[in-house]
């Protein structure tokens, strides 16, 4: 058995928020560099290079990419043989939130409850996610989300009979629907199957994959490569101003599922695709 | 598709000449308010209410920045989706405010009331907030500081740059870029055969 202190974990998530909106990751960037090689629309492609040049001001000046810093959440893998003292687990993590937004100067867009809407002033609570697993480390991982994307993002069960072709019509129905609101060049993350709740978390965790990966199973990664093809032929471009690169990448995660289900999510991730781990 | 440099505040001139997809560098004053800041002064003007801002023939920026580092003028600033200030707009433009900054479409109304009241909806660049923060030379909260990053603050910008996406001639710069690039692979790869 391992043990970690909670004030490791506030420094942990702390550090994570403002790197995560500082440092756009790589995978990322060369998603813009080859976009901008092959975008056929004059705006798009001035768009894609500024946008790398935003990256680079804000790597060089340690300045967030994008103002907005998103509601924090925070993907935490607890391995079974790690015990936790010095406070509570789930307080930390919130702790180390609020420390990070506060010392990293980023934005606070969250209102405490969502119809009195009055701003917490520290970004709390972010939305956790908690995963036992074994061994004897925790893993961290922050994805401080955008408003204008997860506004966009979208969930419905399909009939079992419309199978492939009808997961793709939902997919670049919501793509559509979204256009320039969700912030493109996008990356769309898909959930297929699981449970009402189970569609939304495998379309989360589908953003978190690096670009430039497929699905491991034949039959997906094809359905990712054919989705990447339409999404980018619907015209709508980087920031919905018309062009060739609407999305970067489609990673799809699977689950099982009931037999009269086929439910379908798809959580939109806009550019500023930040995504940050760290293992204790 | 002309580029201008311009200067706040916008005459009626300067509006009836921009056309979508021209681009502007705006120098001047202009007034950052977002959602909460909106539904607000649209309860105001539906009272008769005088605004907390006299916005009459400015420009309306809808963001809402990250807070300044020690040294900074303004943290990282974008705008924000524009659509979601879409039931308020018309209520602005009528009221007199000449132009809104923000990034997406916008629903037909917009159109419209542009044409109707003589405004411009202007895009930005969604995220490009490093890079336009520099533009930003002054800032100043002068209403609904209780909103913290939603407040309503004055900025004094320079060449602020800008696209013209719905103009005061009722025209749609999304919908015209979009129909050029519908299917543009797809017909490339018919056109060389494969």
């Amino acid at each position: 058995m391992r043990i970690v202190h909670v004030d490791q974990i506030v420094e942990t998530v702390a550090k994570l928020c403002w790197e995560a909106c500082y440092y756009l990751p790589e995978d990322v960037l060369a998603g813009f560099r080859r976009a901008e090689k092959t975008e056929a629309s004059p705006i798009g492609k001035t768009i894609l290079q500024q946008l790398l040049e935003n990256a680079d001001e804000a790597k060089v000046n340690h300045m967030p990419y994008c103002h907005d810093t998103g509601m924090a959440v925070v993907f935490v893998e607890v391995g079974q043989d790690v015990h936790i003292t010095g406070g509570n687990f789930l307080d930390s993590i919130q702790e180390g939130v609020r420390t990070g937004y506060r010392e990293g100067y980023l934005r606070k867009s969250v209102v405490g409850d969502p119809l009195i809407r009055v701003n917490t002033g520290d970004n709390t609570p972010a939305v956790v996610h908690t995963e036992i697993v074994p061994g004897d480390q925790i893993k961290f991982t922050v994805l401080p989300k955008g408003g204008g994307s997860e506004n966009m993002s979208a969930m419905k069960f399909l009939l079992p009979g419309e199978g492939m072709q009808g997961v793709k019509n939902f997919v670049l129905q919501t793509i559509k629907e979204a256009g320039g609101k969700a912030c493109p060049p996008v990356v769309v993350g898909v959930g297929i199957g699981g449970s009402f709740d189970k569609v939304t978390s495998l379309a989360k965790h589908a953003v978190l994959r690096e670009i430039g990966v497929h699905h491991h199973e034949p039959h997906i990664a094809q359905l990712e490569k054919e989705l990447l093809e339409e999404i980018n032929n619907t015209g709508i471009g980087p920031q919905g101003l018309g062009g060739t690169s609407t999305a970067l990448w489609v990673p799809i995660e699977t689950y099982a599922c009931h037999i009269t289900a086929l439910p379908v999510a798809v959580n939109i991730q806009c550019h500023a695709a930040r995504k940050k781990s760290a293992v204790l | 598709m002309a580029e201008y440099r311009l200067k706040t505040p916008l005459t009626n001139e300067d509006i009836q000449k921009l056309q979508i997809g021209d681009q502007v560098l705006l120098t001047g004053t202009i007034y950052m308010a977002r959602d909460a800041a909106h539904k607000r002064m649209v309860d105001l003007l539906e009272a008769n209410q005088p605004l907390p801002v006299d916005l009459r023939n400015e420009i309306i920026f809808y963001a809402g920045p990250c807070p300044p580092k020690p040294g900074q003028i303004i943290g990282p600033v974008a705008p924000t989706t524009a659509f979601r200030m879409d039931p308020y707009a018309p209520a602005m433009y009528e009221y007199g405010v000449k132009g809104t900054i923000g990034k997406g479409p916008r629903r037909d109304m917009i159109k419209q009331a542009c044409k109707q009241f003589g405004a411009i909806s202007f895009a930005a660049i969604g995220g490009l907030s490093t890079i336009l923060s520099r533009r930003v030379t002054a800032v100043e909260v002068v209403a609904y500081e209780d909103l913290g990053p939603e407040a309503i603050r004055r900025l004094e910008v320079e060449d602020f740059p800008l696209l013209v996406a719905y103009d005061a001639h009722g025209q749609d710069l999304y919908t015209q870029e979009i129909a050029k690039y519908e299917n543009f692979n797809k017909n490339a790869n018919k056109e060389v055969g494969i």
